[in-house]
């Protein structure tokens, strides 16, 4: 592997000036489960590797209330293991266990899928549905912005450098709320999504009709997606065969796939509305309360 | 060229300390520094899982660990499996049962079975293919691998 210092702050003001002192050649490293293998293959070159797990605040794990606050450090394994994500924020342990196996999962972060904004990231989809919010630091201060809005293409996002993403903040869903998130790949496991959709709809105190809802869409464009147009066809109406049907196929209108060995473009805009009516019908049973009828790799 | 570090860690059991350039990953660190060459490299990207060992408990690839991340950590090998020259449940049902060919991949299945069997002592045959996902055997097509996983589970409850 290429020659490159290494550093661990323990102070997120350190590790901020450490990457804003080497502007482009330093990389900050969570679980490293992309970032060494892209510098054994040279498709990243850091002079500089700034080691972010020593800081606290990119540790932080923490539900109450307000909300959830997912530090960018905090592993795949302590998130799926997360009683309160567990009841509240679904769809996140959904793709936090889906994602690599073991062994990976207990390097790899969800804010580090975020960063290195892969289209078909397994566990974005689930952090645009859930309302995720990026807390990013920078020389000066601090920004904050949509998860939809860091992702700017394959690989690419908003963070300039010297910027770190500290955290991911979540609000508190309302009650009967529920999210999911699924994919779809040719095995069981250890694969990458041909098509990922997550969605997080809030019902009525009937349980009736659904009072709010984001989907999100990862493996179906150079980003992924928020199915703006998608949830607004579930809004104000009880989730009919019909009324999901044309979520999906709102949904399938704003997807613009390419096709590869995983699947051509035809094939993936079948599976958009495909995995769209499953998972709106998953997200809206836990939001009744039912458990759902999923298995990972199923 | 960056200098070396000087890292201090817990290997088997054992306070170790060993020099290492950042580049070098845990596992290089293992074979060619520490000369413990149980742990083997096979896809080198996090893939195949040959290269599993247990850091502070919980299974990883080494090929994606920095040997300077280990500072301070607890690392466990295959090395550190067999105690006073017997091998332990895990290790003879894999004898017994066939479940290697080539043996390139066994470390890293006895790691992973390790650290399974260690939080969940009676799993499935389910949990146990979805537990070992992330490592990959050419030679058994796996039958074999999950059936001594599955024996050494029962063999360590029957023990306790």
């Amino acid at each position: 592997m290429r020659d490159f210092d290494y550093e661990a702050p323990l102070q997120l003001a350190a590790a901020v000036d450490l990457l804003a002192r080497h502007s482009g050649a330093a990389r900050p490293l969570a679980g490293g489960t992309d970032l060494i293998d892209h510098v054994r293959t040279g498709r990243l070159s850091p002079d500089l590797i700034v080691d972010i797990k020593k800081i606290a605040e990119l540790n932080v794990l923490a539900a109450d209330a307000t909300g959830l606050r997912l530090g960018a450090a905090v592993t795949c394994t302590q998130v799926a293991a997360h009683p309160a994500i567990i009841q509240n924020y679904a769809a996140l342990a959904d793709s936090a266990q889906i994602i690599g196996g073991v062994q990976i999962q207990n390097r790899a972060s969800i804010g580090g899928n975020l960063c290195n904004s892969g289209p078909a990231a397994d566990s974005t989809p689930s952090v645009i549905a859930l309302g995720g919010r990026c807390v990013i630091a920078r020389p000066k201060g601090m920004r904050e912005l949509p998860a939809e809005e860091f992702c700017t293409g394959p690989g690419k996002n908003v963070l300039a450098p010297g910027e770190l993403l500290v955290e991911i903040r979540f609000p508190a869903p309302p009650a009967h709320s529920g999210s999911h998130y699924r994919r779809f790949i040719p095995r069981n496991e250890m694969d990458i999504a041909v098509v990922g959709v997550a969605a997080a709809i809030t019902l009525d105190s009937q349980k009736q009709k659904v009072t709010a809802a984001r989907i999100a869409l990862g493996a179906v464009a150079p980003k992924p997606l928020l199915a703006t147009e998608a949830a607004a066809e579930l809004v104000g109406r009880p989730l009919t065969d019909d009324v999901i049907a044309q979520a999906a196929a709102a949904a399938r209108k704003i997807a613009t796939p390419i096709t590869d060995m995983r699947g051509t473009a035809e094939y993936r805009l079948h599976l958009v509305g495909v995995l769209v009516e499953r998972v709106v019908r998953a997200a809206a049973a836990r939001a009744r309360g039912e458990a759902i009828d999923y298995k990972p790799g199923h | 060229m960056a200098k070396k570090r000087v890292v201090q860690t817990t290997i088997n059991g054992d306070a170790v300390e060993f020099l290492c350039e950042p580049r070098q990953t845990l596992l290089e660190v293992l074979r060619d520094v520490l000369n413990l060459t149980g742990t083997k490299e096979g896809c080198a990207n996090g893939n195949c899982g040959s290269c599993t060992v247990l850091m502070n408990g919980r299974p990883v690839t080494s090929c994606l660990v920095l040997g300077v991340e280990a500072e301070g950590a607890e690392i466990r090998t295959i090395e550190g499996v067999a105690c006073g020259g017997h091998l332990d449940c895990v290790q003879q049902a894999f004898l017994e049962g066939a479940a290697l060919q080539c043996g390139i991949c066994t470390p890293g299945f006895i790691m992973q079975t390790e650290a399974l069997l260690a939080e969940n002592p009676q799993p499935t045959e389910e949990q146990v293919r979805f537990h070992l996902a992330g490592n990959l055997c050419r030679c058994t097509g796996y039958d074999k691998i999950v059936r001594a996983v599955l024996a050494a589970a029962e063999k360590k409850r029957a023990n306790v």
